[in-house]
């Protein structure tokens, strides 16, 4: 059972990634190690602005 | 915000330790500590390949064991004989040989071609922003890019090459993958990297000069068009006169924009959470689907023909790429990426537990042929170039190159997520393969006949079929209206493009895994959505990167059009690439000759053009790296796909039989008019023939020109790869080296070696051990 759950949680933590949902996560990690100068963006301004750079940089999808 | 390192930020003595030259290093010195405080960022060359070459008892019966299973597989489908061959020898003979090509094959094309070395900092590395250059998990990565590279191309491909029996088709999706499709994927891969992520046009630009360069960035345009164009008409004859498909698809719509709205706005990052609740929705939307279907006033409003839906999408397509990212495209992007996953994994579960018996036979009444009525053409070259996707697909190039390159935590692990990648859409080929030839063979050519061979009823339909004389098939008008009723559609006859076909085969299995045959309506209305949904992610996202490379191209005459805020230069781009695949689209859902039948080579001859390109590229950059001892690497599945795709370029532009030649098709249909024929072959009016002459007059010049340019790059790249050879190399146009600082496994698993280097690196305090290379400021 405890296995089952386990892999369970694996396999969530794993389409999370997959999917991108931890991406400001990332963003955070990112810049508290580089030690930048001023105050990270928040949740809401980061997937604004990823969004918004997607407009001008579209990522082709395959066939 | 996070800025890509310069060259003088790193110190000369880390550059001094870090040998530019590859080709130089000494192997000893390979785990030379770059920063005498952190543990190694490659396993040492010779203790790795001392590992390498650690045969164990355990392993070599392991590889024993595999190439058994895989051969007896190969000799079931190929030799032997019987009514008929289980579906689980096409899943052994697949994986077994991709377990053989990944492990070997692409090792030698790893140790001796490509030489990755872990002790260069990957782009994710020394660009790391936190947004666009971010190191992710190998096994992440893999799923992201396979998502990005996997779409309704191998599920469609398959399907309609299945007229000449299944034993060519898997032949090519197995063996093609290993040797060319993921040789392909991998090199752009890896020399997009060495690049800083740059994409397949600039390389080109970059390593065949000017000439080369454009012809190779004007052929991917033209070919995107193309592509998008097909895809689309593949989505069209599935919803035509299909009013649950047209429901449920048009659902979509409402859903991601509701999707859209939630992350901007409701609750922003919550992307797993707005995708369940998408994909519930998206459940409700096929079930309801068939309800709005049932009723009159449903069946009534959204039966719509092929030409309106045609329009529809068209409207939609240049509306959906001038609307936000945010509202539209990113949104259904999760829900497909979320839907590919779940259904390939159901689709394999399926298949292995139900183990349908196959009784298409291994080559087909066709197959020696060139006027079959799926797709016309001789099985050289003509299925090489049916089934792109899934043996070698160029449009892959341009996804290796540019997004995923970006996100690699390891030079090691391009050879994982390239060429690993591929051979997991090669298995997805497989698996559409295994459940298109599932079904009875009457009832799949009725279903991918042109309209006017199959006369569009029942009676009809199984009157054609039967005249066939195929072996083993007696198909009756009530087999053929009954499947239609338990599909939950008015008709299946002449439901060409594959993804019906594809629908039929999957609700058949998955009926017998779950739900019974209560549940086939769902199924195939189900299958029809991922199709849909697949296609129109791809249809929104080739737009807006046709429109891009447009934009570029005129901004070179015309600098404003380079500003991609500027509106009226974007929606004037955005209106052209709509027209032109519009065109496209529209021209093969009115064709009397029944436009997949015709347009789909085309399809095919496009993408394998785009790999030819692609391969030309990587031969020139591999002769300028000095290994030409295994430039055969390269110039194998180049040579085969440039002889396929020119060879069916030329069938197609000079062929006399009409069925076959688009100029010979021409004038056939121009004479008749001329004669003052009013009807001629399947076209029963003049206005159709004068359709025809039109139709065929634009697919010989389309082929004409895409064969040109290809030509055009091919031998720019010949010259550049023979002026390296006769210099002993050319100029190395990599980002300069940077010393990496982190260190991750290549594989799936990690080795004994690996894990031991990882336990230095668990070992080391969490501040040190997430310090990013060469941030300063």
């Amino acid at each position: 059972m405890k296995t089952v759950a386990q892999g369970l949680r694996g396999f969530g933590a794993y389409m999370r990634s997959l999917m991108g949902a931890d991406a400001y996560q990332r963003y955070l990690e990112h810049f508290t190690s580089t030690g930048h100068a001023g105050p990270a963006m928040t949740e809401r301004e980061f997937w604004r602005d990823r969004m918004d750079r997607q407009d001008n940089n579209p990522q082709g999808r395959c066939c | 915000m996070g800025r890509a390192p310069d060259q003088e930020e790193l110190d000369q003595e880390e550059l001094d330790q870090l040998d530019l030259d590859q080709q130089d290093l000494d192997p000893e010195q390979s785990a030379e500590r770059l920063d005498s405080t952190l543990p190694a960022a490659a396993v040492k060359d010779s203790v790795r390949e001392a590992g390498e070459r650690r045969w164990t008892p355990a392993k070599i019966g392991l590889w024993v064991g595999i190439s058994l299973l895989g051969a007896v597989a190969w000799f079931m489908l190929a030799l032997v004989r019987g009514e008929t061959v289980n579906a689980i020898w096409f899943v052994f003979a697949a994986v077994c040989t991709y377990l053989i090509g990944y492990r070997f094959y692409s090792k030698v094309i790893e140790r001796y071609l490509l030489k990755p070395d872990d002790r260069r900092a990957t782009p994710a590395e020394y660009k790391a922003d936190g947004k666009d250059y971010v190191r992710t998990d190998r096994n992440v990565l893999f799923g992201h890019h396979f998502a990005a590279i996997a779409g309704a191309g191998p599920l469609v491909g398959p399907v309609i090459a299945a007229q000449m029996g299944y034993l060519p088709g898997t032949i090519w999706i197995i063996i093609g993958v290993v040797l060319a499709g993921a040789v392909q994927d991998y090199l752009v891969m890896f020399f997009s990297m060495r690049r800083g992520g740059r994409s397949l046009g600039q390389m080109a630009r970059e390593e065949l000069g000017v000439i080369g360069g454009t012809a190779a960035q004007v052929a991917t345009l033209l070919i995107m068009i193309i592509i998008v164009a097909i895809l689309a008409l593949v989505v069209v004859n599935a919803l035509g006169e299909s009013p649950w498909g047209v429901f449920s698809v048009g659902m979509t719509i409402p859903i991601a924009l509701f999707m859209g709205v939630y992350l901007r706005f409701i609750r922003p990052g919550k992307v797993m959470e707005v995708s369940i609740i998408g994909f519930v929705l998206l459940m409700a939307a096929i079930i309801g689907g068939g309800a709005v279907a049932g009723t009159e006033w449903g069946a009534a409003f959204f039966h719509l023909d092929k030409v309106t839906i045609a329009w529809g999408l068209i409207i939609y397509g240049f509306i959906a790429a001038i609307l936000p990212v945010w509202l539209l495209l990113a949104p259904r992007d999760y829900l497909s990426t979320f839907m590919k996953i779940g259904v390939i994994v159901m689709l394999a579960l399926a298949i292995i537990v139900v183990r349908p018996e196959i009784n298409v036979p291994a080559f087909s009444e066709f197959a020696g042929r060139e006027n079959g009525p799926v797709f016309s053409g001789a099985l050289f070259p003509f299925l090489f170039v049916t089934i792109a996707c899934g043996a070698l697909s160029g449009f892959h190039a341009l996804i290796s190159s540019g997004t995923t390159p970006k996100l690699i935590e390891k030079e090691r692990q391009t050879r994982f997520i390239g060429y690993g990648g591929m051979l997991m859409e090669s298995f997805v080929a497989i698996m559409a393969l295994v459940a298109a030839i599932s079904i009875d063979r009457g009832i799949y050519f009725a279903m991918n006949a042109p309209l006017a061979l199959t006369g569009g009823t029942v009676e009809s339909a199984a009157q054609w079929v039967n005249s066939l004389g195929l072996a083993n098939v007696n198909i009756t008008p009530d087999v053929l209206a009954q499947t239609a009723k338990d599909v939950g559609e008015e008709s299946i006859i002449s439901r060409s493009g594959g993804a019906p076909t594809l629908a039929v085969g999957l609700a058949h299995i998955m009926q017998q895994f779950i739900g019974g045959p209560g549940m086939m309506a769902f199924w195939y209305h189900f299958a029809i959505m991922f199709e849909a949904l697949f296609i129109l992610t791809a249809v929104d996202a080739g737009t807006r990167v046709a429109r891009f490379m447009l934009q570029d191209s005129i901004g070179n005459f015309v600098p404003k059009f380079k500003e991609a805020s500027w509106r009226p230069g974007a929606w004037l781009c955005t209106a052209i690439m709509v027209g032109a695949w519009g065109a496209v689209l529209l021209m093969g859902v009115t064709d009397p000759l029944g436009g997949i039948n015709t347009l789909f080579p085309l399809f095919g001859i496009a993408n394998q053009l785009l790999a030819a390109i692609a391969l030309a590229v990587c031969l020139a950059i591999c002769a300028k790296r000095g290994v030409f001892k295994w430039l055969w690497i390269v110039a194998l599945p180049l040579a085969f796909v440039a002889v396929v795709t020119i060879t069916a370029s030329f069938h197609k532009i000079f062929s006399p039989v009409p069925a076959v030649g688009y100029f010979a098709n021409n004038q056939a249909f121009s004479q008749a008019l001329a004669d003052g024929k009013t009807e001629f072959g399947t076209a029963k009016t003049v206005a159709a023939m004068e359709a025809v002459v039109r139709n065929t007059a634009i697919q010989g010049v389309l082929s004409v020109i895409f064969v040109t340019l290809s030509i055009i790059v091919i031998i720019t790249a010949v010259v550049a790869t023979m002026k390296a050879i006769r210099a002993g190399g050319g100029r190395n146009n990599e980002d300069p080296a940077v010393a990496s600082k982190v260190f991750a496994p290549a594989g799936l698993f990690p080795t004994a070696d690996e894990k031991a280097l990882l336990a230095e690196w668990k070992a080391l305090p969490a501040e040190k051990r997430t310090q990013k290379a060469g941030h300063h400021s």
